[in-house]
């Protein structure tokens, strides 16, 4: 049976179609960035759950810095690793309101991991999302907290050595321990599947927010093609067999 | 028996040719274009257009939000 494609290509038969909430600007990121992924579930969320005019964004120093071009919320601005420290400000200022951060890994967990573990120790009620993909993607490709062992990076060129350049860092765990958290999870966004976990999670953590049950921090196992010197497929086939061993995917602490 | 038919349209100006759509497609409908876009890159586009379900896999995939998807059953 054949039928014409412009005739299931109509408004009543729509089931897809790019989140109002996200502005026309075309994003920097380099193909198959995981980033874009993640800001459009963002997007989509905000949209379903009908909180544009009430959430505040904070953005990071690393890739996603030029987030609030693409997203259509409120935005503040935070210098390198403080976006934990400037929501809880803007949390505390305006209780009324959701807050949400969004950061990297070197932002994080390298310059910003006393901002990061002291907001989530006082159960500040934000939300927090960390982006994780074991390198400084944005300066090129420099080893991280997070980058594992043996893996190659531009100033680890033979893989991260241990002796020498420490263990990698498990933030999300850390983080998990600690008695302010009350939503911990690790995601990804490499197939639909994952995608639409990811979303689910992100909505929960808006809910725990809502409910005031203290911060909400998703990690999202992610790639950097251009810093890891694959093709946007070849990154999402490594991170399954490299990354998810050392940083399994699912929820860590939920309360 | 019912049949689901879908049809995607890709936004080509915004389409980085990433291919994860092309990976993320469970029935080999998409493929990347021989010609590029206005930045250079191969875009996607619907090699197998009779064989699209509609399930939305490859937008939940794209970095870039430049694929809307349609859906319909037709009941036989």
């Amino acid at each position: 049976m054949s039928i014409d494609i412009n005739e299931i290509k109509k408004a009543e038969n729509l089931v897809y179609k790019k989140s109002s909430v996200l502005t026309d600007k075309v994003m920097h990121y380099c193909p198959g960035c995981s980033h874009g992924a993640v800001n459009r579930i963002m997007a989509e969320v905000i949209e379903e759950l009908d909180l544009q005019e009430e959430t505040i964004g904070v953005t990071p120093v690393g890739c996603s810095v030029l987030l609030y071009n693409y997203i259509d919320i409120d935005w503040q601005e935070a210098a390198h690793g403080r976006a934990p420290a400037l929501a809880t400000a803007i949390k505390r200022l305006r209780p009324d309101k959701y807050v949400v951060t969004y950061q990297g890994d070197g932002d994080l967990a390298a310059i910003g991991t006393a901002e990061t573990i002291h907001a989530c120790n006082r159960g500040e009620n934000i939300i927090m999302i960390f982006i994780n993909n074991g390198i400084y993607g944005m300066t090129g490709g420099q080893m991280a907290p997070t980058t594992l062992e043996g893996m190659k990076s531009s100033t680890s060129p033979f893989g991260r050595d241990v002796a020498r350049d420490g263990n990698p860092l498990n933030m999300t765990q850390i983080v998990a321990s600690l008695p302010g958290t009350s939503y911990v999870t690790r995601q990804s966004v490499h197939t639909a599947a994952a995608a639409r976990k990811m979303k689910r999670s992100l909505k929960k953590a808006f809910e725990n927010q809502k409910n005031n049950k203290g911060t909400s921090f998703i990690e999202v196992v992610s790639t950097c093609s251009s810093g890891w010197k694959m093709t946007p497929a070849q990154s999402n086939k490594w991170m399954v067999e490299n990354m998810f061993p050392s940083y399994p995917l699912g929820d860590l602490k939920d309360e | 028996m019912a049949k689901n038919r879908g049809a995607i349209e890709v936004d080509i100006a915004t389409c980085k040719g990433c291919y994860l759509c092309v990976e993320a497609c469970p029935f080999d409908v998409i493929d990347l274009a021989d010609e590029v876009n206005a930045k250079g890159y191969n875009y996607a586009y619907m090699k197998n257009p009779e064989k699209c379900t509609g399930c939305a896999n490859c937008a939940m995939v794209c970095p870039d939000s430049c694929i809307t998807v349609y859906k319909m059953t037709i009941k036989s």
